[in-house]
């Protein structure tokens, strides 16, 4: 694979090679020495232009595990807060020579953009709202080790879909496996056109009791001036999944952060259902499998893709 | 006072052999030759039939069409302020290779076009570069802020052809129709972007299926059908005439034709990336796609086709946006809005609408003039005595934009890589020879 930049570029062969590839990692990181050797002398860049805690951790442990040499660049106090082009920024850091670059953007687009100015491969850590494809890949090998087969299971998928990432590669991510996928929220976060994902629409959790999986998404507080709500206590009232909604043969996700009392109870974050923590972990060795078969598809070593390609022009 | 402004060029003095002409206004329609003299139409003849006097060049014009050139009611050449992106003189290089004899530019420029000296600044500028007339719109409020009216009389009596404040919305109600009251004192079109800011937000992209799909904002298209809904109530009240820009919508064709059938005076334009592209073309992300108004659904653009062809929309408009290349090669949230048009718009709308039966050429031709009516300007016609204002078109030429660079300093074309049909080889702009395309130019030599 040469770039990550959506769960749509994948084939099920390929998150199933993914996966296969995650669970080996898995047992690694069960030994005492938790790294393997063979992308020794690899350069990985991450480049991230949003604040990430665990993204961003989670890729810098992945690839220090794969013993690859790992460089951050963040925008506050690097040269694009001084007002450097993602184009110009993207150029300085392919004379570097890196493998791979792991970029995080608030801008849709933005990795498959690089892509084509960097002889790097490309894994897109989170574009605006877009695409998350790393997240529903965890997310995704934490129900096969859980569920087992996908195929006809129900997930619901709960919260301010609008807005998320998140959503929209597990969606589809789900979907690829053969799953059932809803979405479901107050209207102004659950659009109807969201449907065009292939995902039921519902604006109430009526129904929710016959979901295999409920996936709940971060609530962010801005929505609120920007009158997408009228108070989070109406929506935690109407949407939050609480001991009184979560049964116990159903398992529960967040991408956290969480925010304990709004979009999940606190009891449910440590209920014994609940599959949190397994998602953090499992960033992890999925997040190196990716970059495996990132750095193991990269033409990085074949000098006649080094130089950065001329601007070309725009065709439609 | 004129309306228009281009550099000082001399008169054409051209013997167009065997043209077939298509004129919709004369209702001519069959070959010709048209004799061109002191920047005038000053002969009409039967193929073969007129001499070519001493001096005058003579075009072998077989098989190739003669139309009206074309009016622009809406183009951006980024002067003052914006050089990097187009001036007045590749704006109009751009303009005269699209056929058009003449153009009318926006004032959101940096400074904005809001006092009569600033105008009088470009007039004269525009009297040195222009290859194309020119006209001026100027800002209907102070800064395009929405606070102050400018000095609309003053504007007028400096040369301005109306006013508008392209890009942004006239917000306030109020603000609009004292402009009105002041269009009683001093004329001019007021030609107004129509946009809800509540509505539209921070959207990037039309509101439907594909923004949330890709998660980018959406603008929806209720935005602009309830301004327009309001501006025209606004008009009739004050007895005034609006133009509505670039309609991109269903809801708001349905809207101007409402205001319409009260006896309203509105018009309406439509741009040809809007007649020809929806949102599917965002899939790409690709920042030649992302323009204000946003490209809309399917059905929204057959709504737009079927109100040019109806005439409820009168006129084309590129709405010609350049933009630099770097400004654009950024991710499609952060790129600015517009698409350049003015080389393409012929050959996209003969191509997707002409060729395939949906619109007659007649048709075509008639709402990419129609412009210069509702501007109070001569309206190009090819008759005997009138300002020689013509194309030479190629309808069998077939070229791929942006293959052989663009006359605009801009590239950032909607339909680059397109392959498209008709060709424009000349252009006769304000009595002058504005254009010649290379090849054409050896050949007719």
């Amino acid at each position: 694979m040469r770039h990550l930049l959506s769960i749509e570029d994948l084939d099920r062969d390929e998150i199933e090679r993914i996966l296969a590839s995650a669970a080996f990692f898995g047992e690694v990181a069960d030994r005492p020495i938790k790294k393997v050797p063979s992308f020794r002398g690899r350069l990985v860049i991450n480049l991230f232009y949003e604040a990430s805690t665990r993204t961003r951790s989670s890729f810098e442990l992945a690839a220090k595990r794969l013993s690859t040499d790992v460089l951050n660049v963040v925008s506050s106090g690097s040269s694009v807060e001084k007002g450097e082009s993602l184009r110009d920024t993207v150029a300085t850091l392919s004379a570097y020579g890196p493998d791979a670059i792991v970029i995080r953007s608030p801008h849709a687009g933005a990795p498959a953009l690089i892509a084509g100015w960097t002889p790097a491969g490309v894994v897109n850590a989170g574009d605006g709202k877009h695409q998350h494809p790393t997240q529903a890949l965890l997310d995704v090998y934490v129900l096969r080790q859980r569920l087992g087969e996908l195929e006809g299971r129900s997930i619901w998928i709960v919260g301010d879909v609008l807005h998320s990432r998140v959503a929209r590669s597990c969606a589809q991510a789900f979907r690829k496996l053969g799953a059932d996928v809803t979405f479901a929220g107050p209207p102004t976060l659950v659009p109807n056109t969201l449907a065009a994902l292939g995902c039921e629409v519902r604006h109430t959790l009526d129904g929710i009791g016959d979901a295999d999986v409920i996936y709940a998404l971060r609530l962010q507080h801005e929505r609120m001036s920007e009158a997408f709500l009228p108070s989070l206590r109406e929506y935690a009232a109407h949407y939050q999944i609480n001991s009184r909604r979560l049964r116990a043969r159903q398992l529960l996700m967040h991408p956290g952060p969480v925010n304990r009392g709004v979009e999940l109870s606190g009891e449910v974050i440590d209920a014994p259902n609940s599959l949190i923590v397994e998602q953090v972990r499992a960033g992890i060795v999925v997040r190196m499998a990716v970059l495996v078969e990132v750095l193991s598809g990269s033409h990085a070593g074949d000098p006649s893709v080094r130089r950065l390609p001329a601007p070309e022009p725009q065709l439609a | 006072m004129t309306a228009l402004f281009a550099a000082p060029a001399p008169p054409a003095e051209l013997l167009l052999r065997d043209a077939r002409v298509l004129d919709p206004r004369s209702g001519l329609d069959g070959a010709r030759d048209v004799l061109l003299r002191a920047g005038a139409v000053a002969e009409i003849g039967e193929s073969g039939s007129l001499e070519s006097p001493a001096g005058c060049e003579t075009i072998d014009a077989s098989g190739k069409h003669l139309f009206p050139a074309f009016v622009d009611p809406h183009v951006h050449l980024r002067t003052p302020g914006q050089e990097h992106k187009e001036d007045l003189e590749t704006g109009t290089r751009a303009a005269a290779a699209g056929g058009y004899c003449a153009v009318v530019a926006m004032p959101n420029t940096d400074p904005v076009l809001d006092q009569p000296a600033l105008l009088r600044g470009l007039i004269a500028q525009a009297g040195a570069h222009a290859r194309v007339p020119v006209g001026f719109m100027a800002a209907i409020s102070v800064g395009l802020r929405g606070e102050q009216l400018t000095e609309m009389a003053l504007l007028r009596e400096a040369g301005a052809l109306g006013f508008t404040d392209d890009g942004k919305p006239v917000r306030s109600a109020g603000l609009l129709r004292r402009a009105l009251q002041y269009q009683r004192l001093c004329g001019g079109l007021i030609a107004l972007h129509e946009e809800d800011p509540t509505l539209s937000g921070d959207g990037v992209m039309h509101e439907g299926e594909v923004s949330a799909a890709l998660g980018l904002a959406g603008i929806p298209s209720i935005s602009e059908a309830t301004m327009i809904a309001r501006d025209a109530l606004v008009a009739a009240h004050e007895g005034g005439r609006v133009h509505f820009q670039h309609i991109s919508a269903r809801s708001s064709v349905a809207a101007l034709a409402g205001a319409r059938a009260a006896g309203i005076a509105v018009s309406g334009e439509a741009s040809p990336h809007h007649l020809l592209l929806t949102d599917e073309a965002v899939r790409s992300l690709d920042t030649s796609f992302k323009m204000n108004p946003p490209l809309r659904s399917e059905d929204d653009r057959q709504a737009l086709i079927e109100a040019l062809r109806d005439g409820t929309i009168e006129c084309i408009a590129t709405d010609h946006a350049p933009h630099a290349r770097d400004e654009k090669a950024v991710p499609f949230e952060a790129a600015p809005m517009g698409t350049t048009g003015l080389e393409t718009a012929f050959a996209a709308l003969y191509t997707d609408l002409v060729q395939p039966g949906t619109l007659t050429l007649a048709c075509l031709l008639e709402r990419f003039t129609a412009a210069a009516g509702l501007l109070e300007l001569e309206t190009p016609t090819i008759v005997p005595g009138a300002p020689a204002n013509v194309c030479l078109v190629d309808l069998d030429a077939s070229w791929r934009v942006g293959e052989g660079g663009y006359e605009s300093r801009s590239t950032n074309s909607c339909f680059a890589g397109r392959e498209l049909n008709g060709r424009v080889l000349l252009t006769v702009a304000g009595g002058r020879v504005a254009y010649r395309e290379r090849s054409f130019a050896l050949s007719a030599a």
